[in-house]
């Protein structure tokens, strides 16, 4: 087409030229890529969870089977209640970057993550240690199915607080600004989805026993 | 100062080289090496079938031994199922929906290369299995408590089971990829209902695919889980249920067949009206089917287990959807035959798959409803029935348009036509290859011939049908063989194409042949369905700015615009060539294979390196303006 591009050797049009460079939120193809995981990632965990409810109504009435007790609610509420406050900073640290404050940014960013660390510390540390001595993974399905499901849950906090790192890093070397902030848009649609999942996996595994 | 063009070629052009190969994001090139990756699995499917079909030609034959058997029709079906049909039509999609919708490549380059690199790299870790003598060998839907580690132990199923869990990520990528692409990229005016049909198809397939891939990696997961570590999901005498795999198998497996046929359909919708010289019948019929076709995909696949002993009312309940479901279908082919009746078709090869996949994707399709009568159903399950069955939906639905495809899309990408004449010998071929081998499997099937059977008494009244089928096989194999000579010819000495071979009406018949590495000259301004029939000023070159069109000739960039309507918003920055994907690659794989040989050290290493390198990937470079 050598013949023709002469044709185009033309300066851009005003429409053109009065486009923005940056683009956030739903302009953004990477806001939209951060969604369709979410929703990719959201069917897994879908998935996870009516195995759980299949094994439970194929198996024996008695659930948890061969002897485990009943999940006790404390420690999880507990970490439910650190978990949810996190969302709190992280929103407001959208907030800030929509703002263009920096400094609030990078506090809130701090914040959020030291909560999700908590969380994280205490499913680790505490958590599991009292659960290992009741049962394992390889005990029966239960313990397959309870493992798995808030081991799949843990690696998404792991992964949000990776990702919380990163967006930090991003913030203190001065990336962020009121117009280029899709990162902290992303980062934080990413933790709400993973407190939101926390909600399905308390329901699931400790609050649906008791009923 | 420099011509638009030349400018262009500055900003977009990549250095040739082994390097750049390893590292290229354009959508082109990875739309192509989709392509020929895609084709290469699919011989070696074609010869793992060519094998079943030898040894199977007569009763009690020898031809291989019983284990090899298995793995050749668990591998065939793997192979053709997951590495095969859904690459070659996302490499189809990769190369033409930005160009369909006038973009300058896909909105996440860098994931795009990861998607051809972990399906690659998901296939050699799948086929490395043959290595060692020890492929996947039980049936592509693979099902418990045959494939617990009780009953198979080995690496087999861990070949099949890791290989999957590696390719859904490459799956993911891509459909999240055609997605946001298909959102945001499109040119100014492209509004949703002046999109072609392809795109939609693409469309489909990326939305099917995100909600359908989860339930097979969770599956694929927790049986990794009970044959490594010892998990119980799928352990019966632990509280676990086999009968849980089937669910999750099939939530993704029937949703996946339509992923298979959808684009393949949209391919359809592009060469009928360029052979027929008009415009499609029932355009928002068509869309809004296809859209039903994926939905309701997701209700019918306990029809997959009637056999099994369900409940009557989710019998019920998928037989119901099972019917359903070919209203939609019902609505495209009626669409498509008005078309073809209403133009005046013009019989090139394109038009003769097409013809060839109607036809074939009809008979599959009446098959395919007498199995949502549960009673028929129940006598054919496991015969041959099922298999004449699928192959018809799939090969009709799939593979003819496919190749049709390969004619008419081959020349926008080489530059070069086909051969008519090798082209219409190759249709007519495997038109009757195909018949020949799977018609008789109807017939076998209701004879009472269960499938996957090593071999078979004789006297049953089956030898003279499994030969038919057998010679059809080779007949078709012929006919693949004869489409691939051609289109080695054509790259060597075809005719050259010009833009615009088939005076088409979508956009990528207005950039030369095969396009240049910007794609477009100016983003063209869209005012109708069929821009290349409607709009002339775009067979005169490239669109300008006085008609509308953008020229982003001043940085490595695209457009983005709204969703329904197509208004511009704002210009975005693509990213460059990229060492990280492939690296990104390498690491998992080393995982994986950390996890088949029981290797922590590789494990935890290929993870860690993979991590590392996804820090690489996003590791500011300067030249890219953070976002």
């Amino acid at each position: 087409m050598t013949t023709t591009s002469a044709r185009t050797d033309a300066t851009p049009g005003a429409e053109e030229q009065s486009l923005p460079h940056h683009h956030a939120g739903s302009v953004s193809p990477g806001w939209w890529g951060m969604v369709m995981l979410i929703v990719t990632e959201s069917m897994l965990f879908g998935s996870l969870v009516a195995s759980y409810f299949y094994i439970r109504f194929r198996s024996a009435p008695v659930w948890p089977p061969d002897g485990i007790p009943t999940p006790s609610l404390k420690l999880p509420l507990i970490m439910s209640v650190i978990l949810w406050t996190s969302s709190w900073p992280v929103h407001m640290a959208d907030r800030a970057a929509r703002n263009g404050n920096v400094r609030a940014l990078r506090l809130w960013l701090g914040a959020g993550f030291i909560l999700g660390a908590i969380f994280l510390g205490l499913q680790l540390a505490v958590e599991y240690p009292e659960k290992l001595a009741e049962f394992g993974p390889t005990t029966n399905a239960y313990g397959s199915l309870f493992y798995t499901l808030t081991g799949f849950h843990g690696g998404h906090v792991l992964i949000g607080l990776l990702i919380s790192l990163w967006t930090q890093m991003r913030a203190w070397q001065g990336a962020f600004d009121k117009q280029r902030h899709v990162t902290v848009q992303n980062f934080t649609m990413y933790w709400h989805f993973v407190d939101i999942v926390w909600v399905v996996v308390l329901a699931t595994i400790y609050l649906s026993p008791s009923l | 100062m420099a011509s638009v063009a030349e400018r262009l070629e500055g900003i977009w052009g990549e250095r040739p080289g082994l390097i750049t190969w390893l590292q290229t994001v354009d959508h082109k090139k990875l739309g192509f090496k989709y392509l020929y990756t895609g084709m290469v699995f699919f011989v070696f499917g074609g010869i793992e079938s060519l094998v079943i079909r030898a040894q199977l030609a007569d009763a009690n034959l020898e031809v291989v031994d019983p284990e090899t058997y298995n793995q050749m029709f668990s591998m065939h079906g793997t192979t053709m199922m997951f590495l095969f049909i859904v690459p070659v039509l996302s490499g189809f999609g990769n190369y033409f929906v930005p160009l369909m919708i006038g973009a300058r490549d896909m909105a996440f380059p860098r994931l795009n290369a990861f998607g051809y690199w972990a399906f690659l790299g998901a296939g050699i870790f799948m086929h490395s299995s043959f290595l060692i003598g020890k492929a996947p060998n039980n049936g592509w839907f693979n099902y418990v408590p045959l494939a617990n580690s009780e009953f198979t132990p080995g690496v087999n199923i861990d070949f099949y089971v890791l290989g999957l869990i590696f390719l859904g990520f490459s799956t993911t990528a891509g459909a999240i990829n055609f997605i946001v692409t298909i959102l945001k990229l499109r040119a100014p005016g492209m509004s949703i209902n002046r999109m072609p049909i392809f795109v939609w198809g693409e469309l489909a397939l990326g939305l099917a695919v995100v909600f359908a891939q989860p339930p097979l990696t969770a599956a694929l997961v927790m049986l990794e889980l009970d044959r490594k570590l010892g998990f119980h999901f799928f352990d019966s005498t632990q509280g676990g249920d086999a009968v849980l795999w089937q669910h999750l198998f099939w939530i993704f497996g029937h949703p996946w067949v339509y992923i298979l046929v959808l684009p393949a359909f949209g391919l359809v919708s592009m060469m009928i009206p360029a052979f027929t010289r008009r415009p499609m019948i029932g355009y928002i019929y068509i869309v809004v089917a296809e859209m039903a076709v994926a939905l309701i995909g997701f209700g019918v696949w306990v029809h997959h287990m009637f056999a099994v002993g369900i409940p009557q009312i989710a019998l019920s309940f998928t037989s119901l959807s099972s019917f359903m479901v070919t209203i939609p279908s019902a609505i495209q082919v009626f669409a498509w035959l008005a078309t073809l009746i209403a133009g005046k078709p013009i019989l090139k090869t394109p038009m003769l798959f097409v013809l060839g996949f109607v036809f074939t994707f009809v008979l599959g399709g009446l098959s395919g409803v007498m199995f949502a009568a549960i009673p028929f159903d129940l006598q054919t399950t496991d015969s041959y029935f099922v298999v004449a069955h699928i192959h018809y939906v799939i090969i009709g639905g799939s593979v003819f348009p496919i190749f049709g495809g390969l004619y008419y899309w081959l020349p926008k990408m080489t530059g070069r036509m086909l051969d008519e004449r090798l082209g219409k010998l190759s249709f007519w071929l495997m038109f009757a290859g195909f018949n020949l081998a799977f018609f008789p499997m109807h017939i076998s099937g209701l004879l009472g011939q269960p499938r996957r059977t090593y071999t078979y008494q004789e006297g049953l009244g089956w030898d003279i049908w499994n030969l038919l089928s057998t010679i059809g096989a080779f007949v078709l194999a012929l006919g693949i063989l004869i489409t691939f000579i051609n289109w080695y010819k054509s790259m060597k000495s075809g005719e050259p194409a010009g833009p615009d071979p088939w005076e088409a009406e979508t956009l990528e018949w207005s950039t030369s042949s095969p396009p240049p590495e910007y794609n477009f000259e100016s983003i063209p301004a869209v005012r109708s369905l069929h821009p290349m029939w409607e709009q002339p000023e775009l067979r005169r070159g490239p669109q300008r700015p006085e008609d509308g069109a953008y020229l982003l000739a001043s940085g490595h960039e695209t457009l983005a615009t709204s969703m329904l309507d197509a208004t511009p918003q704002a210009v975005v920055e693509m990213p460059h060539e990229s060492p990280w994907p492939v690296t990104v690659t390498v690491a998992m794989m080393v995982s994986f294979y950390g996890v088949l040989f029981d290797s922590a050290l590789l494990t935890a290493g290929g993870t860690v390196a993979s991590m590392a390198a996804v820090a690489g990937w996003f590791w500011p470079t300067g030249e890219t303006q953070e976002t």
